[in-house]
């Protein structure tokens, strides 16, 4: 997040966003608190996560889940929660834990 | 040019409403308020005859007119409402939104008192609480000013270089209600003056999507409040070109401030409103008497004309201000504390603060009498030993 920001004069007018898709430049990661782990063998390739995630920080590949994009994963734990998968397929850990 | 007087009796109401139906907003949405009730009946009256093709949109209340304005707005089309005292309080949330998203809506504003005690008159207080809200102001004195007001109202707000709505301020029932000649120029004229409006954003254009009203934190909160201060430096400068190009085309010039025998006056009376009729009138009388007062009627409240004012005011004896509002524990009224503000190191003149027709109260002849007189005395003596004044209270 060392986006330079700018000045007054350069920004759009009402604060109006001109163009689409601009999120993709606002990176969210450092907001979690809370970091999903993916355990690849107990997910039944629902997507559910992918529906639900607030941001897009679920990654795919084809139509295949293959993990997190934590550059804008805000650590909501949606996706931990809405799981369906019988063995946890997503477990939420501290932050604090990856510090070391 | 040559320019026919077309005059027709209108109440100020009346007239604000024709000039809606010559501007031909795209959609107006409005909620009833005494005493701007009369001026969206007519207008409605224009829309229900097919005389103007304008979507009106009748809301509940007038936190949801302004609302629907400001999305209106933000889809690019030209937009208005109108409102007054307790009903532009409830859009006030609403009011702040459209400044800041750069909506360049008009709104005419029938001023009154607002509640309580409830009361359906003349003050100021609706919109002298709303100066800071972002909105440019226009005021006028009587009901042709209102109706050339609500024309150049477009014209201003629509400015590339401003992009922010305009209020046109007319005196409740003293304006809104009292008829008078008006003269009202042809449809095709007024259209062609406003022009077509070029919105600079399109909410319903799927080819460019635009989002409008996202979140502004700490980051850019700050850096879009400096360039809405900037849109607003600007606007002076609209104002008076507009002005001068309505002159052109109706053959009435206006300016951001009005004098009145002010170049050689000694003393002046400074205000706002309708009350600055009656002013002419006692002006005339008190030089005949050889007094030498002068007005300075402000005809744009916001942006503040603080060098015009300045300019005005330098090497004057003595200053009386009328504020037909209290700014309750200020220094005193609300244009009081501008004009002295903009005075200040400039001139050390004496300036006098009256606080005149609350709720509708009457503003005589006689009293503004006692207000020219006592200015004059403050002229000669260069003592002013009470700013506030309370004018015509028990
Ligand atoms: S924690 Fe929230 S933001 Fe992160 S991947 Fe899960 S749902 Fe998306
Ligand atoms: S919700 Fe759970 S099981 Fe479904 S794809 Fe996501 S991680 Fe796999």
């Amino acid at each position: 997040m060392t986006m330079k920001k700018k000045g007054w004069k350069d920004i759009t007018e009402g604060n109006i966003i001109d163009k689409p898709a601009t999120a993709l430049e606002y990176k969210t990661g450092t907001w979690k608190a809370f970091r999903p782990i993916w355990i690849k063998e107990n997910c039944i390739q629902c997507k559910f996560c992918w529906l639900y995630c607030p941001d897009m920080a679920i990654k795919m590949k084809g139509d295949k889940m293959t993990g997190f994009d934590y550059e804008y994963c805000k650590g909501c734990g949606i996706c931990a929660k809405i799981c369906p998968a019988k063995k946890k397929a997503i477990e939420m850990k501290k932050e604090t834990e990856f510090e070391k | 040019m040559s320019i026919m007087a077309n005059y027709h009796a209108l109440t100020g109401n009346e007239a604000v409403a024709y000039a809606m139906k010559q501007i031909a907003p795209d959609v107006v949405a409005a909620y009833p308020i005494t005493p701007q009730t009369s001026l969206m009946q007519k207008f409605s009256d224009f829309v229900a005859d097919g005389d103007v093709d304008t979507e009106m949109i009748l809301v509940e209340s007038e936190h949801s007119a302004m609302s629907a304005c400001v999305g209106a707005a933000a889809s690019g089309v030209r937009t208005m409402t109108a409102t007054a005292a307790n009903g532009l309080a409830l859009m006030w949330e609403i009011v702040y939104i459209a400044a800041s998203s750069r909506l360049p809506i008009v709104m005419p504003v029938v001023n009154r008192a607002l509640s309580a005690p409830i009361n359906i008159h003349c003050d100021h207080s609706d919109a002298m609480g709303a100066r800071d809200s972002g909105w440019i102001q226009l005021w006028s004195e009587n009901a042709q000013e209102a109706y050339d007001n609500t024309i150049q109202a477009v014209k201003i707000a629509e400015d590339p270089d401003v992009r922010l709505p305009v209020m046109v301020n007319l005196d409740g029932f003293v304006i809104s209600h009292g008829m008078e000649n008006v003269d009202i120029y042809d449809d095709k004229k007024v259209k062609s003056f406003i022009g077509e409006y070029k919105p600079l954003v399109n909410l319903l254009d799927l080819k460019h999507p635009v989002t409008i009203g996202p979140l502004d934190l700490q980051d850019y909160y700050f850096e879009h409040k400096r360039q809405q201060a900037e849109g607003m430096m600007h606007a002076q400068k609209a104002i008076d070109k507009v002005g001068k190009e309505f002159g052109a085309s109706f053959g009435r010039e206006y300016d951001i401030v009005e004098g009145y025998k002010l170049e050689d006056a000694d003393f002046v009376i400074i205000g706002l409103g309708s009350t600055m009729g009656t002013l002419r009138m006692v002006i005339d009388e008190a030089r005949k008497s050889g007094m030498k007062a002068g007005f300075l009627k402000l005809r744009v409240f916001r942006p503040f004309p603080k060098e015009i004012v300045r300019k005005h005011l330098k090497g004057k004896k003595a200053v009386a201000v009328l504020d037909r509002s209290d700014s309750f524990n200020a220094v005193s009224g609300p244009l009081y504390s501008e004009i002295t503000s903009a005075l200040y190191g400039v001139a050390d003149i004496p300036v006098v603060n009256y606080i005149y027709g609350l709720g509708g109260r009457d503003t005589s002849v006689s009293m503004l009498h006692r207000v020219v007189k006592d200015t004059y005395d403050i002229s000669k003596s260069g003592k002013c030993d009470n700013i506030l004044n309370y004018l015509g209270v028990r």
